[in-house]
This record gives C-alpha cells, sequence and structure tokens, in this order.
C-alpha cells in the first residue's frame, strides 16, 4: 500500500527481449523460486520493481515526518524513547528499501531526487497531519496495521531482495501496531478528554487508511501483471477488506466508534464498509492533500540544508583516498 | 497532581542525580530535533540512535533521584513538572541544534567529558551510579566515536565545513568549563567516593580535543573565560523554549496517565 500510486500498466516489452528468457524467467517465478540481482529479468519487471520498491521506501522517509511531529512533544519518557526507535525504524527500513532498489540498477541518489522533484510517489496517507498525541496512537494501530496486511503477502514477492527486506520490516511494524494500540488503549481507559482524543483521531484517519490499499480493484489496471510476476498475490479490495475486518473488532474492543454509519456485518462475518470517496484520494495524490506541500518541502530543506555536510564527507573520503595512495607509493 | 511545579528535596545526591539527568534528557532532546530532518538518513538513524542513549540514560538516572528524594516523585515529573529556573542541566546542551556543524562540535565537547566522566564513575561507591556508569561509558565511548568522526571529516572536508566546524568551535568553547565545576554539595559526595572530581578529567579530555581537531586542521580557542550558570538554573533563554515544548502535554492535561 504504500505503493498506492503504482496504478499504470507497463507497456510489455518482452516482445524485444529473448522470448526463451523470458518463459524461463516466467516458469521460475511460477515455481516460487526467487530472483535474485544477477539473475535475467524483463525489462518492465526490473521497472515495476524499482518503481514499486523506491516509493516504498520514499514512503518510509516521508512517514517519518508526521510522527516525528510529536517527538519532541510525547507526553512520557517512555512514549518518547519508544516513539523516536519506532521513528528511526522506519528510517532503517527506508535505507533497507533503498538498498534493495539499488540492486535493480538505480542509485539512491537518483531515486531520492525523483521524490525531490515530485516525479516519483509515496503513500497518500502522510499527508495527513498529526494533530493531538492520539494520532500516534492511530497512526500505529492502523497506517501500520493496513501496511503489515500490504506487506505480509510481499514476503513472498518474487524478488529476492524486496522479499527479504519486507521479512525484516513486518516484524517491526508488527511490533510498531501494538505500540500504537496500546497507545489508543491507554487513551480509551483514560479521561472523558482522552478517550475524546482517541475517538477524533480515529474520525480523521479511518477513511485515508482505507485508501491506503489504492484504488477499487475495478478500475486497478496494474494487478495483473504484477499478480503474474508475483510481486502482488492480493487485490486492492481483498486487502481492504481483510483489513477492516480484522480492525472492526479492535475497535469496538477500545469503545471506539468506526465513523461509517453505513457499515454493517454480512451472513459471512464481513464488514462492509460504505462507498469510499475517491476523489479525496485522487486530489492527496495530485499533491492536493493537506500536508502535501509541508512534506515535501521539509525533506528538500533537509536535503539542500545537508548538501554541504555530504560534500564535506565526499571531499574527505577523497583526501584520505590520496593520501593513503601517497602512502603506499612511498 | 497539580498543574504547577513539583518541588523537589534537593538533598546533594537527589541533586547530583538530577543534574546528570537534565544533562542527559536536555541533550538527548535537542538531537531528537533532527529526527527525519538530518542531512543523510545515516545521520538520521545515528542522531536518534545517540538520543535514544542519553533518553534512556536520563531515565534511570531520574528514577534514582526519585528514590533517593523519597517522596512521590518519578522520572516524568521530574522531567515534566520542573521549570527552567529548577533544571540543573549545562548551557553547553541546551544550546539550539544550528547548523549540523554546531550539533556536532557540542556532541563532540559534551562525549569527550562524558565518555570520561562515565569511565570514573564506574568506581562510584554507590552501587546505582555505579550501574548507571557502567552502562553509559560504552555508549558516550560510541558518541565520542562518532563525533570525532565528524570533526575530522568537517574540518579536513571543504572551506565551507571547515568554516562552519570552526565557528562552532569558537561558539561553543566557553560553556566547556561548567562540565569541570564542583559546589560544596557536590564535593562532599566527591569526598564520600559517590561522586569523582570532574576537575581532574580535564587535561586528558583537553588531549583528546587537541588531537582530534589537530587532525581536523581546526584550532581550540586561547580564550579562557567560561559561562556558567547551568547548574544552578541561571539558563540561557533558549531552555524555556524547549521546556514549554518538552512538556505541553504533562501542563495542558495535568495528572492523566499516557
Amino acid at each position: 500500500m504504500y505503493t498506492q500510486a503504482l496504478n499504470t500498466a507497463e507497456t510489455d516489452d518482452r516482445g524485444l527481449e529473448d522470448a526463451g528468457k523470458a518463459a524461463q524467467f516466467q516458469a521460475r517465478v511460477d515455481a516460487e523460486e526467487r530472483i535474485e540481482p544477477n539473475d535475467w529479468m524483463p525489462a518492465a519487471y526490473r521497472k515495476t520493481l524499482t518503481r514499486q520498491i523506491s516509493q516504498h521506501a520514499h514512503s518510509e522517509i516521508v512517514g517519518m515526518l508526521p510522527e516525528g511531529n510529536w517527538i519532541t512533544r510525547a507526553p512520557t519518557l517512555r512514549r518518547k524513547a519508544a516513539l523516536l526507535a519506532k521513528v528511526q525504524d522506519e528510517c532503517g527500513h527506508g535505507l533497507y528499501l533503498y538498498a534493495a532498489a539499488e540492486t535493480l540498477g538505480s542509485s539512491r541518489e537518483e531515486l531520492v531526487d525523483a521524490m525531490l522533484a515530485g516525479k516519483a510517489k509515496y503513500s497518500s496517507i502522510f499527508n495527513y497531519p498529526t494533530l493531538t498525541w492520539a494520532d500516534i496512537g492511530t497512526i500505529g494501530w492502523l497506517v501500520d496495521g493496513a501496511a503489515i496486511m500490504n506487506q505480509i503477502p510481499l514476503c513472498r514477492c518474487s524478488y529476492g531482495p524486496y522479499a527479504r527486506a519486507m521479512i525484516r520490516v513486518c516484524k517491526e511494524e508488527s511490533f510498531h501496531q501494538r505500540q500504537g494500540y496500546e497507545i489508543m488503549l491507554t487513551l480509551c481507559r483514560g479521561s472523558d478528554e482522552q478517550k475524546a482524543m482517541a475517538q477524533d483521531a480515529l474520525n480523521r484517519w479511518w477513511w485515508p487508511v482505507l485508501m491506503m490499499f489504492g484504488p477499487p480493484d475495478a478500475t486497478s489496471q496494474h494487478s495483473d501483471t504484477s499478480t503474474k510476476w508475483k510481486i502482488k498475490r492480493f487485490s486492492n479490495d481483498e486487502l481492504r477488506q481483510k483489513f477492516v475486518d480484522a480492525t472492526v473488532p479492535q475497535a469496538q474492543y477500545l469503545g471506539l466508534t468506526i465513523p461509517d454509519p453505513g457499515m454493517t456485518q454480512d451472513a459471512d462475518g464481513h464488514w462492509r464498509y460504505s462507498e469510499i470517496d475517491w476523489s479525496e484520494f485522487k486530489q492527496v495524490l495530485a499533491g492536493n492533500g493537506p500536508c502535501n506541500r509541508d512534506r515535501i518541502a521539509a525533506r528538500r530543506k533537509a536535503h539542500e540544508e545537508g548538501a554541504w555536510v555530504r560534500e564535506a564527507a565526499a571531499a574527505y573520503a577523497a583526501k584520505r583516498a590520496r593520501r593513503q595512495t601517497a602512502q603506499a607509493a612511498e | 497532581m497539580p498543574v504547577a511545579n513539583i518541588q523537589v528535596s534537593e538533598t546533594p545526591l537527589v541533586f547530583y542525580a538530577l543534574r546528570r539527568a537534565d544533562d542527559a534528557l536536555i541533550l538527548g532532546h535537542r538531537l531528537s530535533e533532527w529526527c527525519g530532518h538530518a542531512p543523510m538518513l545515516e545521520e538520521d538513524m545515528a542522531l536518534s540512535n545517540i538520543a535514544l542513549d542519553l533518553i534512556g540514560q536520563a531515565r534511570e538516572l531520574y528514577s534514582y533521584a526519585a528514590k533517593a528524594e523519597g517522596k512521590d516523585n518519578d522520572e516524568d515529573k521530574l522531567a515534566y513538572l520542573r521549570d527552567v529556573r529548577q533544571y540543573r542541566n549545562l548551557l553547553l546542551v541546551e544550546q539550539p541544534n544550528g547548523d549540523f556543524a554546531q550539533t556536532l562540535v557540542r556532541q563532540f565537547f559534551y562525549s569527550a567529558f562524558a565518555d570520561l566522566y562515565w569511565r570514573a564513575m564506574m568506581t562510584s561507591r554507590d552501587a546505582t551510579l555505579a550501574a548507571i556508569a557502567a552502562k553509559s561509558e560504552k555508549e558516550s565511548a560510541y558518541h565520542l566515536r562518532h563525533a570525532s568522526e565528524w570533526i575530522i571529516r568537517l574540518g579536513d572536508g571543504t572551506d565551507e565545513s571547515h568554516r562552519r566546524a570552526q565557528a562552532a568551535i569558537d561558539h561553543f568553547w566557553a560553556f566547556t568549563g561548567e562540565m569541570f565545576a564542583v559546589d560544596d554539595g557536590e564535593r562532599a559526595l566527591i569526598h564520600a567516593g559517590i561522586a569523582i572530581d570532574p576537575g581532574t578529567l580535564r587535561g586528558r579530555w583537553l588531549t583528546t580535543l587537541s588531537d582530534v581537531t589537530r587532525e581536523a586542521t581546526l584550532t581550540l580557542p586561547q580564550n579562557d573565560w567560561m559561562q556558567q550558570g547551568g547548574r544552578s538554573g541561571r539558563h540561557s533563554e533558549h531552555l524555556g523554549h524547549l521546556l514549554s515544548e518538552l512538556q505541553s502535554m504533562q501542563r495542558t492535561f495535568p495528572g492523566q496517565a499516557w
């Protein structure tokens, strides 16, 4: 879901490639073998994965901002340490994913530049603001919960480096989700003011979280090739439904109300949610969410203000290499 | 629980633990401000990691101060319900992050001291302080290595990084004397073998600084005028703003569990 914008079909250029190799590749994928960086792969597979993994990495990095917004204001020292460690984990995921993307032949710099230039997307969810402490609990509970729902199947993705990255990321995300739920539980067992804060956060985040799974299957053109290549194992709507079914009882346990008066449980036990406002989703993807401009501005500022530091590190490394070469020549 | 500031019975031991806890918390808080905004992802990770170590040290020291005081204070009351005049951290650690060079020079000056300080405190006759020291010493050694490597890179990097690093050294130098100062209450703890005399660390601290800055082609100021006041609650104007942010939740929603 951190790659929800990935919604356009790749042009199938395998016609230009060796048909035999392509068949062999598909046979390996069908046999659930992992494709590794040095293996032959169709150009479109490489391109799709580079885009998906880098979008995922950008999401982790931009995702540091809404939660980072509360590090300096966390209400207790224990919460402060846990939140800082959590945001640090997200950064680690970003680094890990950029490294996975680099195995496909694009450098971290190129990928980051594309994001800063607004050419590469990140998850729409991070374009919403964190207004109260309850938002930190809600992000852990719902945003990380939704991320896990999407990423667990990615642990079996056909591309080895991405699949392995997801195994580690999922372990940490599941810890974050429990942490977020525990924040919500504390609020819901607290004062009326705290409980109202928790309900307000759920009201604001619920629909944007459902949008994290991407457009409805009926309008998604992307899934076919990704499914065939075993990058994607479940459709957007399937994952969204799984998430809703898992989340409703959690909200009930908290004593919170899902802000969807039309929600009903069908005979199979599935919770049927009302129509999602896809026009909001499109607006946010188009750059018109509440925090799009702030998020990109913050990442650009860090990048630009850090340029002299990166230049200094590179200059020093070059000087040291020259000195070592000179010493070796003596 | 009152919204107002708590009162702390500041016996020499409580006072001593609080001062070190405040150092660790305020510096940890400052470093945490970088999270998401550092010059490279590796430094987002590293600065957050160091901040986490420092916040961890602060929590242990606050808990010990609360225990030594024996009233109903705890780590959070001590951190969130004391005002600027009750905070006793070094002026150095409350200074704003500035640019990356300022953050790293501030860290270098502090970590070069903390590394020696915690190693020496491992011999404290107070078992809790000795245990905290044993953990903090390992952390500080890593913090010092990280900061030293950056001082060298920045000093011997580009003209711009050299200029920024030298400016940061000149800017923070006057805040370093306070690390080695001792008052009467602390002197009693030193005599009792509970605390160590930080004055005895200054020579080795200066050697570390000289070695690193020489390799970095930077120079240490000759000026020996030192600004003090943090230990007695006479802070710079910066601390009040930091505390109003740090404490905002506890001040806005008093007495609630989070």
